[in-house]
This record gives structure tokens, sequence and C-alpha cells, in this order.
């Protein structure tokens, strides 16, 4: 917003699309253009409040490390969890961490959607020249979740060392593109977690289940689960795609029933299918909202 | 007491309205329910049936009472109380005739009241139903598991204001209530039995009065342990209701007294 001459505070309840009336020519802003400026206006806005940043950050830190240390804790009771050892579990954990972070700290916030429609504050976005979906994502995006990207990702690192990672072109490719797949699939969890608010508006947390569960799945050596539930988390709500599956190819490991090892290379087919209908459900959530006026 | 009783069975009421949220919680309550005995059974059937004394039937009803015990406890947190500080209302609160923690305390209670029967007890059967559930032998361990329940409410309560509180002193708490609420679900032996813990991190728990929290409810009420060996844990609790009553009541005083309320 440099190129704005009105100096404007970055109060999340500002409207902040850029309109200059003087020169109308220039004002259908490019889509990636409002991107950058509304999520780098939020960054902003969120890194200045210092204390509260690095407390929040180092808050996320220890709720990793609790999360991790449940893992670890019993994995010092027994050899294996699932098949896997520590550093092989560490891989799996660090990886899906990472991913969840990524999209948690873009899309995470539409799962408050529900507020803004309780509000009534939907409308003030409706009427907004920004689509609707870029506008909550972005409304209160929590930097803070940085804390658990970057644990995520020296885990990640640290473990693929230490469990004997033997890098291939192929692989090294898929250890950079797993991260980011899984990151666009829980970026589509999120999304269709806020579009069934639509209709569930007091069912905030009948989609955690799927989001924060997907988390927990995705986070756990996927051969742990019963053949029902490892088939609906792989086949309905794909979580052991984002990190087990991938940490299998990584690591040359066989794969348990329902998830052959090559199924790692999945992730992202697996999660543009889930924009597709997340957008779908997203797009009819949205045209059967009606505001309640006023 | 008739004010706290009216408080907290209104507070009852406000909360068996939402019956959409209420049906969201149990559905949710119980998916995590199910991937946590996922990860128990596996470890236990790895260590060949039984694992630092949980077999399969004992992990299952560990996780689905810990599952039911979630909501009321709180576990999460609240930020009612910080925000009321932060805001001022607090004055408000402050100005009623009953005492401040007491009417908090009611409305936890009436509550948790519903929360234990609108969310805890749903997951509880369908885990039953699925996983089986082992129960106490002795008809004793019920009524101790309600008083030891009855102890951890009332502790989950208490370090809960406490951490709300604070907001007297900080400007922001969200990032306390976080460090809080992980340290808790870990310390309490929510995510795993405490007795799987290494022995300093077991010291630290059994230190701290986490555990009282959940692990001693819901060993009382599971009948892992007999209702002898379970007094002791409950004189525990009863200890630290005391402690924690006390220096909530003092952060309360200290924090009214250098509290500054503007315009009106």
């Amino acid at each position: 917003m440099a190129e704005n001459s009105r100096p404007r505070s970055s109060a999340p309840s500002d409207p902040s699309t850029p309109s200059r009336r003087s020169d109308p020519s220039d004002r259908p802003v490019s889509t990636a253009r409002m991107v950058w400026t509304l999520y780098a206006s939020r960054i902003r806005s969120q890194a200045s409040f210092r204390t509260s940043f690095v407390s929040d950050s180092l808050g996320q830190v220890l709720i990793v490390g609790t999360e991790f240390l449940e893992l670890w804790v019993i994995l010092s009771q027994v050899s294996t969890l699932g098949g896997m050892t520590l550093p092989q579990v560490a891989v799996v954990y660090g990886l899906g961490a990472l991913a969840f972070g990524i999209g948690d700290m873009l899309f995470g916030e539409i799962d408050g959607l529900s507020s803004y429609i309780k509000s009534g504050r939907l409308e003030t976005l409706l009427i907004r020249p920004v689509p609707l979906l870029l506008q909550i994502s972005s409304l209160d995006l929590s930097l803070r979740r940085i804390g658990r990207i970057v644990v995520g990702l020296a885990m990640y690192v640290t473990a693929l060392g230490i469990a004997g990672f033997q890098p291939t072109p192929m692989l090294l490719m898929l250890a950079v593109l797993a991260p980011l797949a899984g990151a666009v699939l829980f970026g589509a969890l999120f999304t269709m977690a806020g579009a069934l608010q639509f209709w569930l508006v007091d069912g905030r947390e009948f989609a955690n289940a799927f989001t924060y569960g997907g988390n927990y799945v995705a986070t756990t050596p996927g051969a742990v689960f019963a053949l029902p539930m490892r088939a609906f988390f792989t086949f309905v709500i794909p979580a052991t795609l984002i990190a087990y599956a991938p940490t299998l190819v990584l690591l040359d490991l066989p794969g348990p029933a329902l998830i052959p090892s090559w199924a790692g290379w999945l992730g992202l087919p697996a999660a543009v299918l889930v924009w597709i209908v997340a957008g779908l459900l997203w797009r009819s959530g949205v045209r059967r909202y009606t505001g309640a006026g006023g | 007491m008739p004010t706290y009783w009216s408080i907290a069975s209104a507070s009852f009421r406000q909360y068996s309205t939402y019956r959409m949220a209420t049906a969201a919680g149990v559905f949710t309550n119980t998916i995590f329910g199910f991937i946590r005995a996922s990860i128990l059974f596996a470890a236990i059937t790895t260590a060949g049936g039984e694992l630092s004394g949980y077999t399969i039937a004992q992990a299952a009803t560990y996780v689905w009472l810990g599952q039911a015990l979630l909501a009321p406890i709180e576990a999460f947190g609240t930020r009612e109380v910080s925000q009321r500080v932060h805001q001022g209302e607090v004055a408000v609160d402050l100005l009623r005739p009953a005492s401040f923690l007491g009417l908090y305390y009611a409305q936890k209670l009436g509550r948790s009241a519903f929360l234990l029967l609108g969310r805890g007890i749903p997951p509880l059967v369908i885990g039953a139903l699925v996983t089986g559930l082992a129960l106490p032998e002795d008809p004793l361990s019920y009524l101790l598991g309600a008083f030891s329940l009855l102890a951890a409410i009332t502790l989950a309560f208490l370090a809960d204001m406490m951490v709300n509180l604070a907001a007297f002193w900080l400007i922001e708490t969200r990032g306390l209530t976080v460090v809080y609420t992980a340290v808790m679900n870990l310390l309490s032996g929510f995510l795993i039995p405490i007795l799987w813990f290494p022995d300093w991190l077991l010291g630290i728990a059994r230190a701290t009065p986490f555990p009282s929290m959940i692990q001693t409810p819901i060993d009382t009420l599971s009948g892992r342990i007999t209702p002898l060996e379970a007094l002791p844990l409950l004189g525990v609790q009863a200890g630290w209701v005391l402690v924690l009553a006390v220096a909530a009541h003092l952060m309360l005083r200290l924090g009214v007294r250098s509290m500054e309320v503007q315009g009106g």
C-alpha cells in the first residue's frame, strides 16, 4: 500500500482495497498484487506488536514440542510405532507439522467464518471488490504460526539426516514438494471447513475433526490406524498422503495395506482434487448465504 | 447460596441451547478419541499386549474417559475473564453482591455439568460400543470418582482463573494461555498416561497440580487403581484445591488493588 497517498492504519477493521478515484485506469488491480498487498499489510501489522508476536511464537513452539513429546514418550517405551523408529516418526512429524503450519498460517482463519456470519460483518466483506476467500484468509492472518513452521522444518531436515535419507534428484524434488503439497491440501481442508459454516453456523467445531484431526493423523505413522480409519483418512480426507506416504518413499520403506509406498507421490493430485471440492463447496456456500440485513 | 444455585442453573441452560455446537463437539471429540486410541493401541500391541500397566481395554477406557473430561474441564482454557479485565468490565463483576470467584465458579459448575452430560457421555458411549471399556469392580470407585471429578473441575477452574487474572498485569495473555494449555495437556496425563513418562518427566508432573486434573479422576473412575489407592490421590487433589484457591484469591486482591478503570 506504499503507493497510497493517504496513510492508513492497519487495524483489521480497516478497509484496505486500494482505490484512487482520480485515475480509474489502474483501478482493477491484478489478483496477485491484491494477494500480496493484503498479506503484506497483515504481516506488517502483526509484526509491529513485538512482545506479543515473540511470546505467541514461543507458545506455538511449545505446543509443537509437547505434541512431539507424546510420540517420543511412546517410542521411549517401545522400539517402533506403526513399524517406524523414532527418527522415521520424526520425519513424518516434522513434515506434517511444516505442511500444517504453512496451510494454517495462510488459510487457518477461514475457520472463523461463523463469527463473521453471526455478527453480520460478512456483508461488509461481500461488497468489497476483493474475492471473499482472499479477504477472510488474510484478515486475521496469524504470523505467530511461524513458530510451528520453523520447528517443523528443523525437525524434518534433521530427522531426514538421522534416518539415513539417500538423496537422488527425484527424491530431493519430492522432499521439497511434499510439504508444499501438504500445505495446499491443508488449505483446501480449511476452506472446506469454512464453507461448511454457511450451513452449520454453530457447528464450527465439526470441521475441526478434519482440519486439526487431519493434522493429528498426518503427523502420525499411518500404519497405526485400523483399516476403516486408514481408508477414511487416505481416500476421503487424504491426511496420510501428506507426510506418512511421502516419508515411505523418501526413506525407502514398505507401506502397510491400503497405502503402498508409491502413494507418496499422490499428495499434489490429492490436493488438487480436494481444492476442487473445496472451491465448489465454498461457492455454493456463498451463494446460499443470505444476509440478515442491517 | 440460592444466588449461586441460580447462576449455575442459568449457565447450564445457556449451554444446553447450543444443540448444533454440542453435536459438532461430540463428533469431533469422538474422531479425536479414535485417533488417540489407535496410537496407544499400536504402542501396546508392539509392546506385547501390555505397556506400563495398561492393556488395550485399559488404554481404551483411559482415552474415552479423557475425551469425556476434556469438555467439562475445559482443557483448552477460557478467555472471558481476561477479556473483561482488559475491557474494564471486571469492575461491574466486582460490584455485584456476590463473591467474584464464587460467581465464576458457579457458572463453571453449571457449564461443566452440561458439558459432561452433553459432550462427555456420548463419546464415552460410542467408545464403549466400538472399543469396549474396562469398568471398575468396586462400586466405591464410582463414588470416589465423582468426588475426584469435582475436585478436578475445581482445580482446572482455579488454575484457568489464575491465568486469566494475569491480565491485571499483562497486556496480552493469549501467549500465556497457549503455554498453559500446552503444559497442562502434557503434564495432566491427557495425551499419554503419566506412568509412561520417563522418570524425570514423571517427577516434574507429580510436583504440579496437573495430574490431579485428569490422570487422577480417570484412574479413579476406571478402577485402574483400587478405592484404597485412590484415597491418598484424592487427598493430593484436596491439597491442591486449597493451595490454588488461596493463590487465586490473593491474585484477585492484588490485581484489584493495582487496577485502574477509566471512564464510566
